[in-house]
């Protein structure tokens, strides 16, 4: 119920300032302009939009995500609201929950804004749109993660422009990731930079050295692509729902807000 | 209605409040006096729950802020230091937001907040937006906020700063009308304000409590008739502090 309240509070927020309009149309402009242009949407004549379209969303959302959210809790600790929310009969949780959907929101009505595309998909060709529904969820999921962590980054601040700084660098090293050519480029480096750090232990007198440094390389490079978006995005986007995926992005997202709601009560003692 | 019990509160190695015990009963307006840096605003903040003490209780209508925090806080009004709302709202919206969010609805929300833009004297300004109020509109609005559910106990962090006289006047006849059926606890720096609005005062320094009485006995102590002099010689400067 105060969830809701507040919830109320911050979407017309959002929407009685220029923030929400700008988003919306940059996303808007950004989105179909690139599937367009980059995308070669007419071109390539594929009846889809995993390419043209759904391709580009996690590069927009790495830099305009954090912008939606980064006045969540920030701007909240620089007026001394957060002293108003503290002392209403509301649990720190509610609010959190209130807050993270009214950023939701914005983005769903950005995405759902984007529908003349699927309409001009369907009148030009025949395509699977179960798929294209997959991909709107996967770009909606990818967009939460970025609004959660964000999220946990304003709760850390009350400066905006901190947080937006701090929260796109993670949004893109998220995106980065996951990218082919960036785990190609680590895959390349991670067995030289494990060597060089075996290297610095002086007396190591391992047998297989060779395959203990591969073996490292390996696990480096599957960490640090496991932390990237568009494995999970990829799959949505071919309208392929996996248990796995779902999972990953849900425990993302809560963890986030379970961290926001740590940092909140930590702050106060 | 206000039992604050060996309230203690410790940031890192510095004591902000020590050991800090007193009571204020219905019909009872509570002036909390102290130099800057006493422990005045930290302890109004445990006693509204925002912030947990490192030990002691304080209950409030008998229900301890500590162990049930969410029902006690439906008991309290406050009015914070800055008095700080959001910009981006209306006087109206804002103490709409504020009255739903204190669980009232329908056409009782409507009476509350009508009550309080009365009461606060906010008519002119209800439909304009909160970031063009003056500073003392603004203090209105935010006390209006502590209002809206009629509570049965008021926490006010320094009503009257920052206000014209004229304001400062209405604010203390305002605290003195409430003060007889709540229990009202407000911090000033004002000595005056205690013998205009208080019927008890008490005067902290460095987290402790080092004089209580009625405006009365308070003057007495003194021995001059001044309370100026009271505070000047139970408070530490902070320039002695430094020393």
């Amino acid at each position: 119920m105060s969830s809701l309240t507040i919830y109320k509070r911050e979407l017309s927020s959002y929407f009685s300032q220029p923030t929400a309009y700008a988003i919306i149309v940059i996303f808007l402009i950004g989105s179909l302009g690139l599937t367009f242009t980059f995308g070669n949407f007419m071109r390539i004549g594929d009846a889809s939009l995993e390419w043209s379209f759904f391709f580009w969303h996690p590069w927009i959302y790495m830099l305009l995500a954090p912008a939606v959210g980064m006045k969540l809790w920030a701007d909240e600790q620089r007026t001394g609201t957060i002293e108003l929310l503290g002392t209403f009969p509301v649990s720190t949780w509610s609010a959190i929950l209130g807050k993270f959907l009214a950023a939701a929101t914005v983005w769903l009505v950005a995405l759902l804004l984007t529908f003349p595309i699927v309409i001009t998909v369907n009148y030009l060709g025949d395509p699977d749109n179960g798929a294209i529904i997959a991909g709107y969820i996967g770009s909606f999921l990818v967009c939460c993660t970025f609004l959660a962590i964000t999220m946990l980054v304003s709760a850390c601040t009350r400066d905006q422009v901190v947080c937006l700084i701090v929260s796109v660098t993670v949004c893109v090293m998220m995106v980065l990731c996951g990218y082919d050519d960036f785990k190609m480029a680590v895959s390349k480096s991670a067995p030289s930079f494990v060597s060089f750090l075996v290297d610095l232990i002086p007396f190591v007198n391992i047998a297989n050295i060779q395959t203990g440094i591969d073996q490292t390389a390996a696990t480096i490079v599957e960490g640090v692509t496991s932390i990237g978006v568009w494995e999970h995005f990829r799959s949505l986007n071919r309208g392929l729902f996996r248990l796995q995926d779902l999972v990953w992005f849900g425990s993302f997202i809560v963890l986030c807000l379970l961290g926001t709601s740590a940092i909140l009560s930590s702050k106060r003692a | 209605m206000i039992e604050v019990e060996n309230l203690t509160k410790q940031f890192g190695s510095k004591h902000a409040v020590e050991d800090l015990s007193f009571t204020v009963r219905k019909g009872e307006v509570l002036g909390f006096l102290g130099p800057n840096g006493a422990g005045k605003s930290t302890t109004m903040r445990m006693i509204t729950g925002f912030l947990p003490p490192t030990a002691g209780d304080a209950k409030v209508c008998g229900i301890s802020v500590v162990d049930r925090p969410s029902e006690a806080k439906t008991k309290i009004g406050y009015l914070p230091e800055s008095a700080p709302l959001y910009n981006d709202m209306t006087v109206y919206g804002f103490l709409k937001f504020c009255a739903s969010i204190r669980g009232l609805g329908g056409s009782a929300k409507k009476d509350a907040v009508e009550r309080a833009i009365e009461t606060c004297f906010l008519e002119n300004v209800a439909k304009q937006s909160i970031d063009t109020l003056s500073k003392g509109y603004r203090h209105r609005t935010c006390l209006a906020q502590a209002l809206l559910h009629d509570p049965e106990v008021l926490i006010l962090d320094e009503p009257t700063d920052g206000l014209d006289p004229n304001q400062k006047h209405e604010v203390r006849q305002l605290i003195k009308r409430l003060g007889e059926k709540k229990a009202i606890l407000f911090s000033t720096h004002i000595l005056e304000e205690v013998d205009a609005a208080c019927t008890r005062a008490v005067i902290v320094d460095r987290g402790r409590i080092v004089a209580d009485g009625t405006p009365a006995e308070l003057i007495e102590q003194s021995g001059t008739g001044s309370l100026t002099d009271l505070f000047r010689r139970v408070t530490t400067r902070d320039t002695e502090q430094a020393a």
